[in-house]
This record gives structure tokens, C-alpha cells and sequence, in this order.
């Protein structure tokens, strides 16, 4: 840790910081209540105090919270936000792929995102095969180089799914693609129940060796060494699906094999076995309201939430889009709504809940002595359709400022203006090379991705 | 005791028979629909003692509406109940009218993707005018009840695909028949207007996207508008020649055409035309080709078209916007860039609606939508208009539907607050002045498994 700090000039800067003090604000901690004309004191890039009339140091930056509202920075649980690839179709089990790989720090969907008040998301390997890639776990931290975003002491991950994406029911007959094992429902159980097989085997020819009952030393396997250390529940399992039968499954799988499973993902039946999820410590991320958009969803009810949280299962809010990554303060009021969740409870699903999921609640999640000032100042009311971020910070540090982005629109609108008129870039009509498609980017938003990346979400 | 044990008996047996036809009626109610779009009671009603937003005049604060023979009878802050109403207590609840999506395809697509079976939203072929919506509605999806519970009573219907897609339909979401439902069975016609795409489809087998050479793009996008211009001028061609054979019969008879029928009333500019179109270079072509042709235009989509609102407000075009929920289309564009449109919209003085342009599933966002509006810049009545009677003059229903006014039909929803705000919870609900149950599909799987251990 210590060598990290002395290395990493971007970790220093934001570390030895200012001092901040916000003053006056209506705090909505997400772990302890909600507290009127509350101060909260950032020192370097951690919340020090929070309380009544606190005092800063004469150099400290104070923002007049008056009116104002306050969150925790948004965590969201299922993203695909600056990824540059998401599925490696190639196989079912692709467990030696990693996302961190594909990161692209300067996709605009990151400062989007955080106008919407998120600071953390999983970035997770996308549902086309039963063991996917390992996931990411990144702080937004737009404008600092890609290994900033990666939050260093999160536990890893990895993608497992189930269903149609995994079976490939959207890619049967289409020229030039191979038929991929399996096919079924029935395959994607026995492709995991394999691959736990081998990795059993795989760390019993380790054991051996450093038992010294085999001398030569086993062969290091990619594929095989992120489920030995799901076995040995050092690797977080965050498990696409939609049917609860098969979600179910993956449960009594995991029972076989001794270990637990982090997230059900999407999980829009979640409700129908809530019992059986809370009885492993199993966490489901979901959507609050969307569904219909495909068979596998036509279960999906807005109450998913309310029944989890009264069985005791941690629940988050997620967006699995860019676009609606910047609306998560809305449909975690939707839960409020539908079945009665309380607005603290509600408010912890799109924070302090996700956090916990990813295991990364130690540090973020929750306005608290100790954490980390991931903070989100609001006009209104996050739960209002007319509320809007106005700054969002991360460690201290304001990576969204409305105020500061309405004042560079001009300088931008001009700048723009005049690299139109850079000879590359005059438009056809006037002489210029034709364009291609503007932009060869990965469509992040799953609408699309579902129809074109065959099965993202 | 024997008498006791006998109809303990008959108590299980009939239990047991209830308990059959209980299972065998849902699952027979499943596979046909019929518990989704239940149609309510009909009666007298007043609601008394509530704040009624009447949308279209001042907020009366403590005041009764009363509902009869499925309209609004009598609104104020002392409007006599008639004896024999059904009276329903209003103290710390909100009056609205129901809130109208113009722009969505509800009923034509009950699962989009994975089941193509249920999908009706787009016809084969490049011009189909005489397709209707209103042949394609599912009077039973479950869209309806899950988007009424949440205060959407009315929404406009429409196909989409090719060129000219059909005709769209005003419907309010109760009935048991499609008929039932009908506001407008052809109101407005969809064109997408021709534009420049790229986009040349998705190539599956390497999953990368077909790139159209740009010029290429230009030129099809040419061709397509003349083809459009074409097929109004042959409707109007069409039209003189059966109206000059109808009056001397002696002149060649023109054979019917089922197309070239259809587009009469919209050639002729009687019915308007729902343009879709995003880019200010598409708004501003399609209030040229309205200027041309001298047809009625609306535009869906408008993500630019505040740019063009001189060229919109002089030829009266309207525009349903459904990018709430969009992200911006080029990377340097500001955050909120699409989120600031209906407010410069109403700035400008264009006449505007905010709608979800949602299949059906997800229409009962509309609230939020234009709630979120209301956050970049909006006024918030505004923000209420945009989604009632701002929509209802846009569908040509204002003088039934939009506000709270004596003589309108009785879509009406009752809240327990702001009815743009997510936390607001739906107490009562009226469609035609029919009380209607707040369950959907949603509810009774809700009620399924909420106590299961």
C-alpha cells in the first residue's frame, strides 16, 4: 500500500487535497437518517466530521449547502459504461478474459453518468457465456488515468449467466456463426457444473504439489484459476438471469459446491424465491421498473423489491445502460412507491446496498465518519422527478459541476466551431471526404446491445 | 355430529371444486387476457373535499367534482353532490386529469424481443398509408392496466417501419374491445421522414455494424423523398379522377386502390401527418415539404427542433417529444442537451407534448419523463401540460379529453400527491367515467408471492 501511495502522483493528489467544509445542507446519509441543516467536513478526501456549525481551517473551500440536498455518491451494480468489448463469444466458459483489458477512461458516458450522480460501478463482462470475464469495480474518476478508476482493495469478480443470452437463442442460423455448447438450459447448469469439476481437480494438483506429493509443478490454468478462487471465496459470483427457476439453480449449485453466490443479476424473478436468496446471504441487483422488453422479462414486477427487502435480502437498483445510469435516483423512488419500501431503505439500493454487493462498503455507500467523500449535491429531493445533480464528488475531488459545465458551454460551442472548419473535417457538401459511420462505438445502451452484441444484458 | 361431518364435507368438496375453477379461471384468464383491461363500474360519483388541478384553469384548493354518465358534470369548490352518488373522500388527495402518451405503439407489441408472434408495430414494404393501428391493437395486452395504474389514461397508438408506416389510432386504455377503445381510429398518418443514414444494417455473423458510403446515403435518402412526393401527388391525381368520374360517366373509370384511398384525406391536408424526425436538418425538411405540399404535419422524436421553431410556428406543426430518455447523439454535446429541448420548445412557442415513444411496457414512465423536464427548465405546469392537455390539443381531443372542465369525459385520476412525482401513489382511477380497479398483471403477481415463506 505504502509503495502504491509513494508511486502513484494522481493517488497523492487527490489524497493531500484540500480541506472542504459544505455547510447547511439536508445530509440523506443512507445509513443513519436523514439530517437537517447538517455541515459535513471533508479531510483529504474523507468525510472527518459531519454535524452542526463545524469549523474548517482558514484554507479550507466551504460550499454554501443551503437548500440543497445530499447523497452518497450513486454505486451502480451493473454497467458496461467505457467498456471498449463485452462479450467474448468464443466459448462458454471465459473465465480467463478480463474487463480491466478493455477499459476506456475518456468515454463520454462516464461524465454523463456522473451528472447523474454516480461514483462507482461494476463494470461486468457481458451474458453470452454461463462463466464469463472478471469484472472491474472503478470509482468515475473522468479525466485521471484508467488505472485511478479501478479500485484497488475491491474484491474481484466475475460474470456467470444463464438463459437465453447463455444459450445463444439468438444466434441459431445465422450464417457464419458456429453452434456454440449448450444449447439448453439443461447445458448451461452442466457447463458450470464441469467447469467447477476441473477446477476442483485443478486445485487438488496444486495442493498436492505444495504438499509436496507431486513434484512437478501443475501448468497454470487462465480459465481455471478464477473458479479456484471462487471455491476458496476469495472471487465474487454476480450471476445474470432472469427466471427464478434457473437462478434457483445456480444457488443449489453453488450449495454443491461450497460456495456463495455474491449477486443474482437482473433477477427480475427474484420475488418468486426470495426465501431461498435470503437464506444463502445471496444479494439480487435489479432493475426497479423496467420490463416487458423481452420474454424472459414478462415476470418482472416493480414490487421485486419490496418483497426481497421484507425476506432480508441486500437489494440494489441498477442500470445495465449508460442512459439510464443518469435516472438511478428515480427508480430507487419508484421502489417507495411499489410495496413500500422506506426512503431510506430505497436510498440504500442505489448506494450503500450496491457497495455491500461489490464489497466495497468499507470505503463508500454511505455518508459516514471514515468513508470516503463520494458525495452528491442535489437542488431538490433526489426521490423528485424535478430534482438534478448540481456537483459530484469522489474523494473530495468534483469530477461534475453544473454550474462550472454551463459556464464552458461557450468556450466548447467555439472551439467546436472552429475545428468544423479544419480542412478534415469540412462536410461533404462542401467539398470534404464523405464520412464514415461517426462513430464505431460500442452502442451501450442495451436496447441496442441486445439486438446487435447478441446478449448484454 | 353426523350432520356436522356431512357438511364439513360438502364445505371441502366445494372448497375443493372453487379451488379447481378458481385455478382453472386463471389460467384460462391468462391465456386469454380477459383479467387485463377490466372495465370498471359505472355510476355517479363525487369526489369531495379535494385539490382539484383542473390543468386548464386555476387549482381549486378544497373543492368537488362529480362524475355522471361518464363525464364531469360539476366542478368547484361548491358543486352540489346528486343524491344517489357514490361518494369518495378527497381530504388530502389530489384530482388530475389523465395523463395522455401521443406517441406510443401500445397494444401492437406485447413482447418485442423473443416473440415475434405477439409483435404488430411494423408492416412489410415501404408505404403502407392504409395500414391502421387500430386493426393491430390487443385489446387485452397487459400494457394497459399497467400503464392506466399509474394515472396514463390515454395514449396514441401507432405503426412504425418503411417509409410511410399507417395510420395512427387515439385510444383510451379501457374496453373490452378494441372499438371500445377508440378515441380517433385514424387520426394521423406516420411518416419516418426520409434522412441521411449510414447505417446500413448489422452484419450478425461478424457483429459489426454495415457502414453506407455518405454520398450513397445522400442519394437514398433523395430518392426516397421523391418517392414520397410521388405517392401525394398520385393521391391527389387519384382523387380528382374519381371525383371527375363521379360527376360524368363517361370519363375513364379509375379502379380502386386501397393505398391511394388512404391517402386522401391526408394529401389534402384534413388529417395531419405524424413526421418522425430528430436532426434540425430532418425538422427543417420536414416544414419544407408541409410548405409544399400543404399538408398538416406533426414531428415525433424533435430532438433539435426547438432550432427550427420560426419555420414550426408558421406552419402550425406540433412536436411529440420522446427523448427524455435518450442519450445525446454526439459525444460533445452537453449532458442535458436533450434534456433542455422541451423547455426551449416552450420558450420558442412551439405547441409540444412530452411522451415516452414506448412500445407500451415502460409508458407508464410519462410522469417522470416529464417530471425530468421540469428539472432543466420547464415550468412545472407546464411540465403537467405537456403531458395532458398540451397532448390532448396535439391529438385533436382537446374538447373531450386534456383538463378538468364541465362536459369533458371523465378520465380522471386521484393521487395521493403530485401526480409527476414517483413517490405518488394512484388512489382512484376513472375512464369514461368508469371506476376502474387498480390491478394489472404486475398486482396479481405482486399478491402471488408476496406472503410465500
Amino acid at each position: 500500500m505504502i509503495l502504491i501511495i509513494s508511486v502513484s502522483p494522481t493517488f497523492l493528489f487527490a489524497q493531500t487535497g484540500n480541506e472542504i467544509l459544505i455547510r447547511n445542507a439536508t445530509v440523506l446519509t443512507a445509513a443513519k437518517g436523514t439530517l437537517e441543516n447538517t455541515d459535513i467536513l471533508i479531510q483529504k478526501g474523507k468525510i472527518a466530521k459531519i454535524g452542526k456549525n463545524l469549523k474548517a481551517g482558514a484554507n479550507a473551500q466551504t460550499i454554501d449547502a443551503t437548500g440543497k440536498f445530499i447523497t452518497p455518491g450513486i454505486v451502480d451494480a451493473h454497467s458496461h459504461t467505457m467498456m471498449d468489448a463485452v462479450n467474448e463469444f468464443s466459448f462458454s466458459v471465459t473465465s480467463m478474459t478480463r474487463i480491466r483489458d478493455v477499459l476506456n477512461p475518456s468515454d463520454i458516458s462516464i461524465y454523463r453518468a456522473l451528472a447523474g450522480g454516480v461514483t462507482a460501478a461494476n463494470l461486468l463482462h457481458g451474458s453470452a457465456n454461463s462463466i464469463g470475464g472478471q469484472n472491474s469495480t472503478v470509482k468515475f474518476k473522468w479525466g485521471k488515468p484508467v488505472e485511478d478508476f479501478l479500485i484497488a482493495d475491491a474484491p474481484p469478480g466475475i460474470k456467470f449467466a444463464m438463459g437465453e443470452n447463455v444459450k445463444r437463442a439468438n444466434s441459431q442460423g445465422i450464417p457464419g456463426q458456429t453452434v456454440r455448447y449448450p444449447r439448453t438450459r439443461m447445458g448451461v447448469v452442466e457447463v458450470m457444473r464441469d467447469a467447477f469439476i476441473r477446477a476442483r481437480d485443478y486445485k487438488k494438483s496444486w495442493d498436492d504439489f505444495r504438499a509436496k506429493k507431486i513434484k512437478i509443478e501443475p501448468r497454470k490454468d487462465l480459465e481455471l484459476e478464477p473458479l479456484v478462487e471462487i471455491l476458496e471465496g476469495k472471487r465474487l459470483v454476480h450471476a445474470h438471469g432472469y427466471r427464478s427457476d434457473e437462478h434457483l439453480n445456480l444457488l443449489l449449485l453453488a450449495d454443491e459446491f461450497g460456495f456463495r453466490v455474491a449477486t443474482l443479476q437482473h433477477g427480475l424473478e427474484a420475488y418468486k424465491i426470495a426465501p431461498e436468496i435470503a437464506k444463502r446471504g445471496t444479494g439480487v441487483s435489479i432493475f426497479a421498473d423496467y420490463w416487458g422488453y423481452k420474454l424472459e422479462a414478462y415476470d418482472a414486477i416493480p414490487y421485486n423489491a419490496a418483497i426481497l427487502w421484507k425476506n432480508g435480502v441486500v437489494v440494489s437498483i441498477n442500470s445495465d445502460s449508460d442512459e439510464r445510469m443518469r435516472r438511478l435516483n428515480l427508480d430507487a423512488a419508484k421502489v417507495m412507491k411499489y410495496g413500500g419500501v422506506p426512503e431510506e431503505e430505497a436510498l440504500k439500493m442505489i448506494t450503500l446496498n450496491p457497495a455491500k454487493q461489490l464489497g466495497i462498503d468499507k470505503r463508500t455507500g454511505s455518508i459516514e465518519q471514515g468513508k470516503d467523500a463520494d458525495l452528491v449535491i442535489w437542488n431538490a429531493h433526489p426521490f423528485s422527478s424535478f430534482a438534478r445533480v448540481e456537483t459530484t464528488m469522489i474523494e473530495g475531488e468534483t469530477y461534475f459541476d453544473r454550474a462550472k459545465d454551463m459556464a464552458n458551454r461557450t468556450a466548447l460551442e467555439k472551439e467546436r466551431q472552429e475545428l468544423e472548419k479544419l480542412e478534415a473535417n469540412k462536410a461533404p457538401g462542401s467539398g470534404g471526404t464523405p464520412p464514415k459511420i461517426p462513430s464505431e462505438k460500442r452502442i451501450a445502451d442495451k436496447d441496442e446491445a441486445d439486438k446487435t452484441d447478441g446478449g448484454n444484458w | 355430529m353426523k350432520e356436522k361431518v356431512k357438511s364439513k364435507k360438502v364445505k371441502l368438496l366445494s372448497l375443493i371444486s372453487f379451488l379447481f375453477l378458481a385455478s382453472t379461471f386463471s389460467v384460462m384468464a391468462q391465456s386469454d387476457g380477459s383479467q387485463q383491461n377490466l372495465t370498471g363500474k359505472a355510476g355517479t360519483f363525487a369526489i369531495v373535499g379535494a385539490r382539484i388541478v383542473t390543468v386548464s384553469g386555476a387549482v381549486i384548493e378544497n373543492g368537488t367534482i362529480v362524475i355522471q354518465d361518464g363525464k364531469i358534470t360539476a366542478v368547484g369548490a361548491n358543486a352540489a353532490v346528486p343524491s344517489g352518488a357514490e361518494r369518495i373522500d378527497g381530504k388530502g388527495l389530489s384530482v388530475f386529469p389523465g395523463m395522455i402518451d401521443a406517441g406510443t405503439n401500445m397494444g401492437l407489441a406485447e413482447i418485442e424481443g423473443g416473440a415475434t408472434a405477439t409483435v404488430d408495430v411494423a408492416e412489410t414494404g415501404a408505404m403502407n398509408p392504409n395500414a391502421k393501428a387500430s386493426k393491430g391493437i390487443n385489446p387485452h395486452t397487459s400494457h394497459i392496466n399497467v400503464t392506466r395504474v399509474n394515472g396514463v389514461t390515454t395514449v396514441l397508438s401507432m405503426p412504425s417501419g418503411g417509409v410511410i408506416s399507417g395510420q395512427s389510432a387515439v385510444i383510451n386504455l379501457n374496453g373490452s374491445t378494441q372499438n371500445d377503445m377508440m378515441m380517433i381510429p385514424e387520426f394521423g398518418l406516420v411518416i419516418n421522414f426520409p434522412r441521411i443514414s449510414t447505417f446500413g444494417g448489422f452484419n450478425q455473423a461478424t457483429f459489426t455494424p454495415i457502414s453506407v458510403d455518405f454520398n450513397e446515403a445522400v442519394k437514398r435518402r433523395d430518392t426516397q423523398l421523391d418517392e414520397l412526393k410521388k405517392i401525394f401527388k398520385d393521391a391527389e391525381n387519384y382523387a380528382r379522377a374519381k371525383e371527375a368520374y363521379a360527376k360524368d360517366k363517361n370519363l375513364p373509370y379509375m379502379a380502386n386502390d386501397l393505398k391511394m384511398e388512404a391517402m386522401i384525406p391526408y394529401a389534402r391536408g384534413e388529417k395531419p401527418i405524424i413526421f418522425t424526425a430528430e436532426r434540425e436538418r430532418d425538422i427543417r425538411g420536414v416544414v419544407k415539404f408541409v410548405e409544399d405540399t400543404k399538408v398538416k404535419g406533426i414531428i415525433i422524436g424533435g430532438q433539435e427542433a426547438w432550432k427550427a421553431a420560426d419555420g414550426l410556428k408558421k406552419n402550425n406543426i406540433a412536436v411529440i417529444y420522446t427523448n427524455m430518455f435518450s442519450l445525446p447523439v454526439q459525444d460533445d454535446d452537453a449532458y442535458d442537451y436533450l434534456l433542455e429541448s422541451p423547455a426551449k420548445l416552450q420558450q420558442a412557442g412551439v405547441k409540444f407534448a412530452i411522451s415516452t415513444g414506448d412500445n407500451g411496457a415502460n409508458v407508464r414512465d410519462l410522469p417522470y419523463q416529464a417530471g425530468l423536464a421540469g428539472a432543466f427548465g420547464l415550468p412545472k405546469d407546464e411540465a403537467l401540460k405537456s403531458v395532458t392537455l398540451y397532448a390532448a390539443q396535439i391529438l385533436g381531443v382537446a374538447d373531450k379529453l386534456g383538463s378538468i372542465e364541465v362536459g369533458k369525459m371523465a378520465n380522471i385520476v386521484v393521487a395521493d400527491g403530485d401526480i409527476l412525482e414517483p413517490r405518488t401513489n394512484i388512489k382512484y382511477l376513472f375512464i369514461g367515467g368508469r371506476l376502474l380497479p387498480l390491478t394489472s398483471r404486475h398486482t396479481e403477481l405482486y399478491e402471488r408471492f408476496k406472503d410465500r415463506k
